[in-house]
């Protein structure tokens, strides 16, 4: 115990010596860290499969197959052949080309959600920690009845609004949870440096507010709000396969997506499981790699980390 | 001590009010209207504007509002569009269901989840530390309702140890005086019908635990790591205080704060969940009654659900921050 | 000291317990069997919850099945078919224009509450029916509106002509019920399960005509929720709605073959793959509509799939009052050239389905052999769209979610090929999703939003109107407005009393619907399933999907 904690001091005292900054430094200290690696390289594949999914797929995500067709039952699947490596899916449609193909959707609801989620939750995060006072409380109420509502329901009344489901309400609904959650944790952080030695600098030496906010509050404020986007991937890709599940998904059913064919292969799941299995596996191992790679972010920026 | 739950208390209502305004706001954008979904295959637009006219929805919506907010005060929400029942009726229904799956999975997920998160941390960077960890994030990756499937197939189909679904076995003759078929089973010594329940409800109970038990693991895991490099705690342990002692009330009682607030946080997460795991499990709490209110639509029923949801979400959340005091003297409630 | 409160918190909680405990004892009955004959019960796995147990009240599979077992109608169908067979009425006959129908009643028969069952009870159902009072109640009767037309005093949006007259009983064990107009569904409307014969008695003690609008839904009377009572084979014991079972036990007075089982429950399970794993775990011992895809898996286990003769169509409708595009013929013809009806049929519909030429099943009177086909040929498609001028063609086509219909085992797959082949023609498709109840049927069929939707039909009974005459006998939102000369045509069909002429007059229409109109496309004639584990014997599949289990046993 006491020769750890002794290597803790060296090792701190030896990142004071070598006077790196806060961010070079969690950037070492990522690449130290299994967890992180694992989480990169996990994000890392799935990111450029979704990229290069056209050029990796061999086939259409939606055009179904004579050959494939031609053996097709309702209760027969034909499986994995030459050419079509992991067989058909249940409308005769190549279902190695739907995996891969259905990569980029699926990052692309993540991402858009939380990007969306993130602009919004900032943008109010940084006006309530900004001005502070009434704006303060005015938008701070409104996200505690956002925060009111547990999450993974607020999404399903929010996607039940939509008269057409399709994957633009499926990325509203999943963003719009995230909002009040990005908005709570910007405004604690900056409200936390108010009152730091280095706004209070900045102040005195007549540095307009709107830079003080934007040049020394927001990036130091940013970190956290990093940490939790990578979070909000994972859960966001979560959400909307439950929003599928629930019938509350895109409407387009011949969209490869995983969360989508996850829900669409419930009645095939006798006949061929893998109809439901790969796309569960994926999505299990995306999200997976996003919390290991958030997790190890926190880890890395938080201070006290650093034992 | 009571000023603060008073203050707290005066801080919901005005949460709950801007939720009902939303919520209201929310039906009205609704695609249809409650009219057009009350009258069957054959109403036509006059019919449907006689309705409204009959339901006062054609009066200013300022107040409609006001009228909705007396009468859900009163606790009339209206009646379910599914069944025709009062909502309230209904919720009353399906609320007992959902209080046992909740207590049963939240009561894993703390017994499992702290002691799991305390050895996880005592024993740091060992194997079982690191599958703890493992275990813990690829738990919160799985998507719920997929659990339940492969938990229904493996040891309900497979294996048989448990029923598939539903909370009772129709063979059964319960007596029912709760609605908590465990807990009533025990009321009146049907054994027999308690032992059923509670095997009904092991496994949509696992299925529902699984998200919590991670988080508390790893926020117990977590809380336990900063506790135990705290000055006191390495003063206590050089002051050569027995072990024992200086884990139990220096160590665990320090670091259940954080673990307290992350299980009235999870309450919600738990309605949310439960809306899946009911449906896989065809539970029939109030998760169902929300996957079929929206399945078919059923506004009044919706609305009521979600304020008296955040109602509970906000109301449990307080009796966290009272739980402070108890477990942190430090915490004083002003 | 700690330990010192925790004592008394486990005293105070253990004495809260025991004086609970002492004021709930058990209200178990001693035992459930009733000392004779035990033929067990029976757990059938139902979709839905009922909405009600008043026939009349009534139009949806999941709320007939249980009052099927409940209630008897003058006349039934043999069971397996769609032959007309004596139920109430041992006997009925017709005066020659179809006007007056006369019914010999059943003699010695009891409703449930023991209250007799005679000509005059016939009447009094006729006459509660005609004289129901109240936009409500009116507005629950479809099956009274599309039979009968209108009420003693039309109420709400009901504007029809009444076609029922009135009813007279000359003598305990003779009705008379005197029609306006004859109509093709006569008599086999009389055997529909929503005209089933009610215990006036029971009606009125239970104050059954008193559905009310209360606040934003309907709600239905005792008889209706708590007391049917008829005369089935199986009397009403109970409906727990928490847990979503209804029980039934055996009618030991039925004047029929008395039932075998002691009880039967109706257990809901919404979901598909519950009932499935239910099935296979034991706890059910049946359930209806079982996934094609899953007959193999349950064959596999020990269970028997009956497979009910196919008496359904689904088709595609095409609004064409939503897109003027599709006002033109040509356009209507090359969706149904672009579909691929053979490779839908064999690669999603079970073993038995069969393309549909016409919007009717081939075992019905008026089905034409020789209409006009459109064979796959996309080609052909796109030439016509092209010559039509909407090559551009862009369309919103709905499908129905969260169901699983007779005619339409996944309806999601469906749509997925169906669009998928109006794509290859050059069409775009924008999907539209709606759930079964949630929506989707309000939309089509009642504000006709749609360009194009999937639905179905399962026919009532063996009547070519039942079939083409109440998809396009009129104008509907469904369709968008057609030629009033199709009407005349279906009007004239359903008129002609010979059976004959009548026959022929629908083969005709049933040709220029095809050819002249094709206001939808058809798609196919599936037959649906029902699943019992291999200990159950005597439940006859219909293909009306009236099962009656009284000839159920289990072993």
């Amino acid at each position: 115990m006491v020769t750890t904690w002794a290597n803790r001091r060296k090792t701190r005292i030896d990142d004071l010596a070598t006077g790196r900054s806060l961010g070079a430094d969690a950037l070492v200290r990522l690449r130290r860290n299994p967890v992180a690696i694992v989480g990169a390289v996990i994000v890392g594949l799935f990111i450029l499969v979704s990229i290069f999914a056209p050029w990796i797929a061999p086939h259409d995500a939606s055009q179904s197959f004579p050959e494939l067709q031609e053996g097709l039952r309702p209760d027969v699947i034909p499986g994995p052949q030459p050419g079509f490596p992991l067989g058909s899916d249940q409308n005769g449609r190549d279902f190695y080309s739907r995996m891969i193909l259905a990569s980029r959707q699926t990052l692309l609801v993540g991402v858009f959600a939380t990007l969306i989620g993130l602009f919004f939750g900032v943008l109010i995060g940084v006006l309530a920690g900004a001005f502070g006072g009434w704006v303060d409380t005015l938008l701070m109420r409104f996200t505690d009845v956002l925060l009111s509502i547990p999450s993974l329901l607020l999404a399903i009344s929010i996607a039940a609004l939509a008269a057409k489901p399709s994957q633009t309400t499926v990325i509203i609904a999943v963003a719009i949870v995230g909002v009040p959650v990005f908005a709570r944790l910007l405004r604690g952080s900056m409200l936390a440096q108010r009152d730091s030695d280095h706004v209070l600098a900045a102040t005195a030496l007549g540095v307009k507010r709107r830079s003080i906010v934007l040049r020394h509050m927001v990036p130091n404020a940013i970190g956290p709000v990093i940490v939790q986007a990578t979070l909000t991937l994972a859960t966001a890709i979560l959400d909307a396969a439950a929003l599928s599940f629930l019938g509350l998904g895109d409407g387009d059913p011949a969209r490869a997506e995983w969360g989508l064919m996850l829900a669409n292969a419930q009645a095939y799941l006798d006949v061929r499981p893998a109809l439901a299995f790969y796309p569960a596996i994926a999505i299990i191992l995306v999200a997976l790699g996003f919390t290991l790679l958030g997790e190890a972010l926190r880890e890395a920026l938080d201070p006290k980390g650093r034992r | 001590m009571l000023r603060f739950v008073v203050r707290r208390l005066l801080q919901i209502v005005p949460t709950l009010f801007v939720l009902s305004l939303l919520l209201f706001a929310w039906l009205r954008l609704l695609p249809g209207g409650p009219a057009a979904a009350l009258l069957g295959d054959k109403a036509t637009p006059e019919k449907i504007a006689e309705l409204n006219r009959v339901l006062g929805l054609d009066q200013p919506i300022p107040l409609q509002y006001f009228r909705y907010l007396g009468r859900s005060l009163t606790g009339d929400f209206g009646n379910s569009l599914i069944s025709g029942d009062p909502v309230i009726d209904e919720i009353g229904r399906a609320l007992p269901a959902t209080l046992e799956l909740a207590v049963a999975a939240l009561l894993i997920a703390v017994v499992l989840g702290i002691p799991l998160g305390y050895v996880a941390a005592r024993y740091r960077g060992r194997p079982l530390d690191t599958t703890t960890v493992i275990g813990t994030l690829v738990g919160v990756a799985v998507p719920v309702f997929f659990l339940g499937f492969l938990l229904k197939q493996w040891f309900a189909v497979d294996l048989g140890w448990f029923p598939p679904s539903g909370r009772q076995s129709v063979s059964i003759d319960a007596t029912d005086v709760t609605g908590l078929a465990v807990f009533d089973g025990l009321l009146t010594r049907e054994f027999d019908a308690s032992w059923d329940a509670l095997r009904h409800l092991v496994l949509p109970a696992i299925a529902l635990a699984t998200i919590p038990l991670a988080v508390i693991t790893r926020i117990t895991r977590a809380s336990v790591l900063d506790v135990l490099g705290s000055d006191f705690v390495r003063t206590a342990n050089s002051k050569g205080l027995a072990p024992g002692t200086v884990r139990g009330r220096h160590v665990l009682r320090n670091a259940l704060l954080p673990v307290s607030t992350t299980i009235g946080l999870q309450t919600g997460l738990l309605l949310g969940g439960a809306v899946l795991t009911e449906k896989v499990f065809v539970w029939g709490g109030i998760g169902t009654l929300i996957a079929q209110g929206i399945e078919r639509r059923d506004y009044p029923r919706l609305q009521a659900i979600v304020l008296l949801g955040a109602g509970v979400y906000v109301l449990v959340n307080l009796l966290v921050d009272l739980s402070y005091a108890l477990i942190d003297p430090r915490v004083r409630l002003r | 000291m700690p330990t010192t409160r925790r004592l008394a918190a486990v005293i105070a909680a253990g004495a809260l317990a025991a004086s609970l405990a002492a004021c709930a004892t058990s209200e178990r009955s001693s035992d459930a069997g009733s000392g004779g004959a035990t033929g067990g019960t029976m757990v059938f796995g139902a979709a839905g919850a009922p909405k009600n147990f008043d026939p009349i009240f009534n139009d949806d599979g999941e709320s007939f099945r249980p009052i099927r077992q409940m209630y008897d109608t003058l006349i039934t169908y043999k069971p397996g078919t769609t032959e007309l067979a004596p139920g109430l009425a041992t006997e009925w006959s017709s005066s020659p224009d179809g006007k007056v129908w006369t019914f010999k009643t059943r003699p010695n028969v009891k409703f449930s509450d023991g209250t007799a069952f005679d000509a005059a009870a016939v009447c009094a159902n006729f006459d509660r029916w005609f004289s129901m009072a109240g936009a409500a109640a009116q507005s629950q009767m479809i099956y009274y509106g599309d039979v009968f037309e209108g009420f003693k005093a039309n109420a709400g949006d009901a504007t029809g002509e009444p076609v029922y007259n009135s009813c007279s009983a000359q003598d305990a064990g003779t009705a008379v019920v005197a029609l306006n107009k004859y109509k093709g569904a006569f008599p086999a409307a009389f055997g529909l399960t929503a005209f089933s014969i009610s215990s006036p008695a029971a009606l009125k003690q239970y104050d059954a005509d008193n559905v009310s609008q209360s606040g934003d839904s309907f709600s239905y009377p005792a008889y209706a929720t708590d007391h049917p009572t008829g005369t089935g084979a199986f009397k009403f014991e109970s409906f727990d709605k928490a847990a979503g079972t209804i029980t039934l036990v055996r009618n030991d007075d039925y004047w029929g073959e008395k039932a075998k089982l002691d009880k039967l429950i109706f257990r809901v399970i919404p979901d598909e793959n519950a009932r499935k794993q239910e099935l296979a775990a034991g706890t059910i011992d049946g359930y209806d509509l079982p996934s094609p895809a899953d007959y193999q898996t349950l064959k596999d286990g020990g269970n028997q799939v009956l497979i009910r003769q196919p008496f359904n169509v689904l088709y595609m409708g095409i609004n064409t009052k939503n897109n003027p595009a599709l006002a033109d013929i040509r356009v209507r013809q090359a969706l149904a050239y672009a579909i691929n009806r053979d490779a839908l049929v064999k690669n999603k519909l079970p073993e038995g389905a069969e393309v549909a030429k016409e919007f009717m099943p081939s075992t019905v009177a008026g089905y034409a052999n020789d209409v006009q086909e459109y064979p796959y040929d996309p080609a052909k498609a796109k030439q016509l769209l092209a010559e039509a001028g909407a090559s551009n063609l862009t369309l919103n086509f709905y499908y129905p979610t969260e169901v699983s219909r007779p005619y339409m085992p996944n309806p999601t797959d469906l749509f997925s090929v169906i669009a998928e082949d109006l794509k290859q023609a050059g069409i775009t498709i924008n999907p539209v999703p709606r759930p079964w109840n949630g929506g989707f049927k309000d939309d089509v069929q009642k504000a006709g939003k749609q360009d194009l939707h999937l639905l179905g039909w399962t026919g009532d009974y063996n009547d070519a109107g039942n079939f083409v005459g109440t998809f396009f006998g009129r104008e509907k939102a469904e369709f968008g407005p057609e030629d009033p000369a199709m009407y005349a045509a279906l009007a004239a069909a359903d008129a002609t009393p010979d059976p004959a002429a009548h026959a022929a007059a629908y083969e005709q229409v049933n040709r220029d619907i095809m050819a002249k109109y094709l206001p939808a496309v058809p798609i196919s004639s599936s037959p649906p399933a029902i699943v019992v584990r291999s200990n159950i014997q005597g439940l006859v599949p219909s293909p009306l999907t009236d099962e009656r289990f009284y000839s159920v046993s289990k072993s």
